[in-house]
């Protein structure tokens, strides 16, 4: 099993207050993680500490991409080791058309020019194939896009960047059908042995159709259980209550 | 996305050799207004309005609004400089340095390839102009002023002033007092020019002024797209220029005028642009100002004739120790006359960008529309953004609507560029452009090629700031 992403011990700080708490995880070439928790646990943070986000502090800690030691790095150097993140609410954009924005993208990634008719040809291809309508190529990139498209339109970067890890930030959407649908759709169309995914939601439903090799319980900014598909259901029924009073139980202990 | 050039600092920069024929001695004066036109070898009645202008220049007070204009100083700038050639017709006759600089400015590549005709100032005076024989052909004038004067006078006698009046403000009555070079245009009846036509200006000399006269007519039905460019290299002292355009559209006419302009920054530029619109006639502004120390630019559109409308987009850019003062005025008197106005500005290293505007719907403007929208884009915390707006409005039977705002660039879409492996300078230089995209697509490609690229550069100098 060839190690992706190993996560060691981070801790990490939004505006001086400590969220991660101590968090490791790995991520082995050809999963598909999930990472649940309930609201506050420290879930979008997660992401956007992989990412290195600014304003997001690593108090200590290590996080190693494909053997390099990526805790350090800017957003956009993190991007290009092939990490990327889909956003929930993704950005509108105005004066960038969706296709030179993806293409030039692209580029940065590769760090190479991308020729232009064989790009258009793989966008053309993949907005047909996740039901995109053509005239979304030449308009402003997120901008007037419904929630479905915005999301499709974060799936087809997704598929057209080709990164080694996807981290799908879908915190808040467990409740939209479509959301849900797009996403397993895109998730399906980017698997392969020699890449991995690592979803983050709070709702089981996002993982209907979705098969996970590991789910990760998130609860105060540590993970508190891992274990299989089957852990889904669970949440399903009973919550987060339970990891909520343990946690609680541990952290009064600690002080 | 093209991929931008890689940004060269020099690009407007280089200087010639300040090698005159003749350069005037520097203020102003009697003596010096009427060397002037003894050189051009005026008729009276030019002569006349000089002098009345000069009178009139003596008793204006300056602006008390606006920039600071303290340190420019008419004693410390000479306002005729005669270069070392007369006009040429060919690039080959034009002298070697002059016509490099305008090879760099890529001006005859252009010709060549999109342009109806050309004109070309150097200092006072225009050095270089053509135009495609199929326009004469159809009746149109494109020449200098100072040609049209001579063989035209009728025609030039019956427009000239008769748009922007010497009273207008104390730098027009300065303009007709000391004015040399600039282009007169005239369209006639129903002839709708495809391809356009362009003058560029060039001040290539340290510490004084350029006065260009644009005189355009377009007549009933007629349509044409004009562009001007400009450009200097930095000289410490201060440049000056205060250029003066009359657009006259008739009845049904339409005309484009684009401008981008790109003076270096020790040049005050305090520029009057005014079109008077008859019946359904249509005046379309597009407006790129870059450089310059003080920019003073309010392009206006007389909306006189019912049904006559007017666009105006432009956009401004103040760096480091630039105050950029720009908007447009409209003046609505015929019925049902329309205008929209969108304005951008950008402001970086503490450069003040100001939008300023008047609306005036007049009692007689029934039905009138008027849609104002100015958007300030601030790339730090020094830099500064304002409107200022000015409505009066007369009739109440009209639509009028103003939005403004001034932000910062999201660091939140920063954020979402940078995970998409776009570095910091990338994500904001694309922000910035994105900003200027809706005027970057009203300008023909190769100059929203310029655009981009002067975008490039100001950012470019942001980074070497840092």
């Amino acid at each position: 099993m060839e190690k992706l992403l190993e996560i060691k011990n981070i801790f990490a700080n939004v505006d001086k207050k400590e969220i991660l708490k101590g968090l490791n995880l790995v991520i082995n070439k050809g999963e598909t993680h999930v990472i649940m928790g309930p609201n506050g646990a420290g879930k979008s943070t997660l992401a956007n500490v992989i990412l290195n986000k600014p304003a997001y502090t690593k108090q200590s800690g290590k996080i190693l991409f494909d053997d390099v030691d990526i805790t350090d790095l800017r957003t956009d150097q993190i991007a290009r080791q092939g990490i990327f993140m889909s956003f929930q609410q993704p950005v509108e954009i105005e004066g960038i058309s969706f296709f030179d924005f993806v293409k030039t993208a692209k580029a940065s990634i590769d760090g190479k020019p991308v020729s232009y008719f064989e790009f258009k040809d793989k966008f053309e291809a993949l907005i047909e194939k996740l039901g995109i309508s053509k005239e979304f190529e030449n308009r402003d990139l997120n901008v007037g896009f419904s929630g479905g498209e915005k999301k499709k339109a974060e799936i087809l970067q997704l598929l057209a960047l080709e990164p080694k890890l996807a981290i799908l930030d879908e915190t808040d959407s467990g409740l939209d059908v479509d959301a849900i649908k797009i996403v397993s759709r895109g998730v399906e169309m980017f698997k392969n042995e020699n890449n991995a995914v690592l979803i983050i939601t709070h709702s089981s439903k996002m993982l209907e159709n979705l098969k996970p090799d590991f789910v990760h319980i998130l609860v105060d900014g540590k993970i508190v259980e891992t274990a299989g598909a089957e852990l889904v259901e669970k949440i399903e029924k009973y919550g987060y209550a339970d990891y909520k009073s343990v946690n609680q139980i541990t952290g009064d202990e600690n002080e | 996305m093209s991929k931008i050039e890689s940004p060269n600092h020099s690009f407007y920069d280089f200087k010639n050799k300040d090698n005159y024929e003749y350069k005037i001695k520097k203020g102003l004066s009697k003596e010096i207004v009427e060397e002037i036109s003894k050189r051009k070898n005026e008729p009276q009645w030019l002569l006349d309005i000089r002098l009345k202008a000069l009178e009139i220049y003596d008793k204006l007070e300056l602006p008390i609004w606006g920039p600071d204009l303290s340190e420019l100083d008419i004693d410390d700038i000479s306002t005729y400089v005669k270069p070392k050639t007369d006009k040429k017709s060919t690039w080959e006759e034009v002298p070697e340095d002059i016509k490099s600089t305008f090879d760099k400015l890529g001006i005859p590549k252009a010709e060549h390839k999109y342009l109806a005709g050309v004109e070309a100032q150097y200092d006072s005076e225009v050095v270089y102009h053509s135009i495609k024989n199929e326009m004469q052909k159809h009746g149109v004038i494109y020449t200098d002023i100072d040609s049209a004067i001579k063989e035209y006078p009728e025609l030039v006698k019956e427009y000239f002033s008769k748009c922007v009046p010497l009273t207008e403000h104390k730098f027009i009555a300065l303009h007709y007092a000391v004015f040399s070079g600039g282009s007169f245009v005239y369209v006639p009846k129903g002839v709708k020019l495809e391809l356009r036509l362009q003058s560029y200006y060039r001040l290539n000399s340290p510490e004084s002024g350029q006065f260009e006269h644009t005189l355009i007519i377009v007549e009933e039905g007629a349509s044409l797209h004009f562009i001007e460019g400009c450009s200097a290299p930095k000289y410490s002292k201060v440049n000056l220029h205060a250029g003066c355009v009359e657009l006259f559209v008739k009845d049904d006419a339409y005309l484009r005028y684009s401008t981008i302009e790109n003076w270096s920054k020790n040049m005050f530029n305090l520029n009057t642009k005014k079109a008077i619109l008859e019946k359904g006639a249509k005046v379309d502004w597009i407006s790129g100002s870059f450089g310059s120390r003080v920019s003073m630019l309010y392009p206006m559109s007389v909306l006189k004739g019912d049904n006559s409308s007017t666009e105006y987009t432009g956009i401004s850019f103040a760096g480091q120790g630039q105050n950029i003062d720009t908007g447009f005025k409209v003046v609505h008197i015929g019925k049902n006359t329309s205008s929209n106005i969108v304005s951008k500005s950008i402001s970086k290293d503490g450069g003040v960008a100001t939008y300023r505007s008047l609306v005036a719907v007049l009692e007689t403007a029934e039905n009138a529309k008027c849609s104002v929208n100015c958007d300030g884009l601030m790339l730090d915390n020094i830099s500064k953004s304002d409107t200022i707006p000015v409505n009066f409005i007369e009739n109440s039977n009209i639509v009028f609507s103003h939005e403004a705002k001034v932000g910062k660039l999201s660091e939140e879409a920063i954020y979402y560029l940078t995970t998409r492996g776009l570095s910091e300078d990338d994500a904001k230089a694309l922000l910035v452009r994105g900003f200027a995209s809706p005027i970057s697509k009203q300008l023909p490609l190769e100059y929203a090629v310029e655009m981009n690229r002067l975008i490039n550069i100001e950012l470019e100098e942001v980074k070497k700031n840092d």
